[in-house]
C-alpha cells in the first residue's frame, strides 16, 4: 500500500458518527446502565432474603424489631447490656487510641529515619518493635496485653479496666502500621526539598518539622484514615477480654434471647461509625487527585 | 591572599567506583564571579555540593574563609548559613507562600524575629518585581519567577558566597533572560558567586574567571577572553565548538 496521505483525502470523507443505536444511548448511557444495574442487584438481594428456603427463620432471627429494641436499650433483669451504652466504650477506645497511635507512630517513624549515632539502639528497637507488631495478629496482642499486664500484679498497671488494656494493645499494634505509613509519606517528599532546606542552614530537626513533615502529611492522611477505619472495627476484638463494648453487648443479647437481631444492631452502629470516615477518606483522596492532575 | 573566600586543593570525590572529581584545585576571591563550564557529568554540580558540605570529599581539601571544611569542629549548618545555593529545579517549598519561602531560612536557621525579617524579604521581592505575589504559592508562578524567588530565598540569608547549579537549565528559553539579568545585577553589586552553567554568553559577560571541567578534571582556567577567544587546550576548543 503506498504511503500517500493525499490519496486518502481525495477519496471519501471518513464517517465520524456512531450507529443509530449508539446515538440513542449517547449521553444517556450512564444513567440507563446504572439504573438497570441498581434494580438487578436490589432484586437479587430481596429475592434471596424472601425466597430462600430458610427465609422466614432468617428474618425472624436477624430482623425481630422488638428484640432489636431490647438489645439496643438493654434489659438488666436478663443481664443484657445496652448496645446504646456499650457503643461509647468503642468510641472512647478508638478516639484515645487514635491519638496515642499517632504519637507513638510518629515517634517510631522519627526514630527509624534519624541518622544520629546516639539513637542507634533506639533505631534497632524501633525496627524490631514494628516487625513484631506487624507480624502478630491483633487478637493475639490483645490477649497478651489483656492477660499479661494483670498477671504481673504490678501496682496500678495490673488493675486497669479491661477496655484500657484493649486500647494499649491496639495502640501497640496499630502504631507499627502507622509508623510505616508516615515513613512512606516522608520518603515521598522529593529529595530536592531536603537539599534546599539544608542548604539554607536549617538543622535536620527544623528541616523535618518545617519542610518535610508538612508535605508528608498531605500524602499520608488518606492511608492513615484507612488504618483508623480498621481500628474502629477492631475495637470489637477487645470483647475477647470481656469488656462490654458493642459486639460483646450484642453477643450477650444473642445468647440470652436466642436471637441475632442484636448483631444487626451492632452492625448498624459499626457502619454508622465507619462509613462517614470512609466517605471522608474518599473525598480527601479525590481532592488530592484533582490537585495533582491540576499541577501536572 | 586575604580575600580568598573558597579554595579547593586537589579535591577528589567518588561515588562508589565512579571518580567524579579527580584532583580539582580552584580559588575564588571576594567579589569574584567564577563560571564552571563543561558537559553534563563533568563534575560541576558535585564541585558545588562539596563546597557547602552537601557532599563530603574523599581527598584533598576545601577551605572556606580560611577554615578547612574537613575539620571536625566545623558545623555544616553553620557553613550553609553563609553559603547560599540555588538549584536547577528551584526546589521552592510548595506548602509555603512566596514570602514564607524567603523567611524560612532567616527565621528558623538564623533565629531572627519574623517581624524583623519581613520588611527585608519584601524589599528583596520588590527587587525582582514580585512583591505583590508575596502571599501566593510557588505553583502559581512561572518557572522564571520561581527561580528568581529561589535566588532571593538564598539572598535573604545574606550569604558571603552564592553557589548556582545550572539555574536556567530547567527553564523555558523565553524565561532564561530574567534569571540571568538578576544574576548579572548581583554580580555588579559584588556578590561572590560560583556558577555552573551552560549559558556561554552569560559566562563570557559576567565572570572574572571561567573554568572548563571535563570528566572531573580541571582542564583549563582563565579570563573569559582567554577561554572563549583563545582556548589553549584541544578539549576546551572542542567543547566550545560543540556548544556554539
Amino acid at each position: 500500500m503506498p504511503l500517500d496521505s493525499d490519496a486518502d483525502l481525495s477519496g471519501e470523507v471518513p464517517k465520524l458518527f456512531g450507529s443509530r443505536r449508539s446515538q440513542f444511548f449517547a449521553g444517556r448511557r450512564g444513567t440507563v446502565a446504572s439504573t438497570i444495574s441498581v434494580i438487578v442487584v436490589m432484586a437479587a438481594i430481596v429475592l434471596v432474603v424472601y425466597r430462600a428456603p430458610g427465609a422466614a427463620e432468617f428474618r425472624s432471627y436477624f430482623f425481630n424489631f422488638h428484640k432489636m429494641w431490647i438489645s439496643w436499650a438493654g434489659d438488666p433483669a436478663k443481664g443484657i447490656s445496652a448496645i446504646g451504652r456499650a457503643l461509647f466504650t468503642n468510641i472512647w477506645m478508638f478516639m484515645i487510641g487514635e491519638v496515642l497511635i499517632l504519637v507513638l507512630g510518629l515517634s517510631l517513624a522519627w526514630i527509624r529515619i534519624s541518622q544520629s549515632p546516639v539513637l542507634l539502639p533506639f533505631r534497632i528497637l524501633a525496627t524490631v518493635f514494628t516487625d513484631v507488631m506487624r507480624g502478630l495478629p491483633t487478637l493475639l496482642v490483645i490477649f497478651i496485653v489483656g492477660y499479661g499486664l494483670p498477671a504481673l500484679e504490678l501496682p496500678l498497671v495490673s488493675h486497669l479496666p479491661l477496655a484500657v488494656y484493649g486500647v494499649i494493645a491496639l495502640t501497640l499494634n496499630y502504631s507499627a502500621y502507622v509508623s510505616e505509613v508516615i515513613r512512606a509519606g516522608i520518603f515521598s517528599v522529593p529529595n530536592g526539598q531536603l537539599l534546599a532546606a539544608r542548604s539554607l542552614g536549617l538543622t535536620h530537626r527544623s528541616t523535618m518539622r518545617r519542610v518535610i513533615l508538612p508535605q508528608a502529611v498531605r500524602t499520608v492522611i488518606p492511608p492513615l484514615l484507612n488504618d483508623f477505619i480498621s481500628l474502629q472495627k477492631d475495637t470489637a476484638l477487645v470483647s475477647t477480654l470481656g469488656a462490654i463494648e458493642i459486639f460483646q453487648a450484642a453477643s450477650i443479647s444473642q445468647s440470652t434471647l436466642f436471637n441475632g437481631s442484636g448483631l444487626v444492631v451492632a452492625s448498624i452502629f459499626f457502619l454508622a461509625l465507619t462509613v462517614p470516615m470512609t466517605r471522608f477518606t474518599d473525598y480527601l483522596m479525590a481532592r488530592d487527585r484533582t490537585r495533582r492532575l491540576a499541577n501536572a | 591572599m586575604d580575600d580568598v573566600v573558597l579554595e579547593l586543593e586537589s579535591v577528589v570525590k567518588r561515588f562508589g567506583d565512579n571518580e567524579v572529581l579527580r584532583g580539582v584545585s580552584l580559588a575564588l576571591h571576594r567579589h569574584e564571579v567564577v563560571c564552571l563550564i563543561g558537559a553534563s557529568g563533568s563534575g560541576k554540580s558535585t564541585l558545588l555540593r562539596c563546597s557547602n558540605l552537601l557532599e563530603n570529599i574523599d581527598g584533598g581539601s576545601i577551605t572556606l574563609f580560611g577554615q578547612p571544611l574537613e575539620d571536625k569542629r566545623i558545623d555544616p549548618d553553620q557553613v550553609r548559613r553563609h553559603v547560599g545555593m540555588v538549584f536547577q529545579s528551584f526546589n521552592l517549598f510548595p506548602h509555603l507562600s512566596v514570602l514564607d519561602n524567603v523567611l524560612l531560612g532567616p527565621v528558623y536557621a538564623l533565629k531572627r524575629k519574623r517581624a524583623d525579617v519581613r520588611e527585608e524579604a519584601l524589599d528583596l521581592l520588590e527587587r525582582i518585581g514580585l512583591r505583590d505575589r508575596a502571599d501566593e504559592f510557588p505553583d502559581r508562578l512561572s518557572g522564571g519567577q520561581q527561580q528568581r524567588v529561589a535566588i532571593v530565598r538564598s539572598l535573604a540569608m545574606k550569604p558571603s558566597l552564592l553557589l548556582l547549579d545550572e539555574v536556567t537549565s530547567a527553564l523555558d528559553p523565553t524565561l532564561v533572560g530574567e534569571v540571568l539579568d538578576l544574576l548579572t545585577d548581583l554580580a555588579h553589586h559584588g556578590m561572590t558567586m560560583l556558577i555552573a552553567t551552560h549559558e556561554m554568553n552569560f559566562a563570557r559577560d559576567v565572570s572574572h574567571q571561567v573554568v572548563y571541567l571535563e570528566k572531573g578534571v580541571l582542564v583549563e582556567q582563565g579570563t573569559p577572553e582567554q577561554i572563549f577567544t583563545n582556548p589553549q587546550h584541544e578539549a576546551t576548543k572542542k567543547f566550545l565548538e560543540r556548544v556554539r
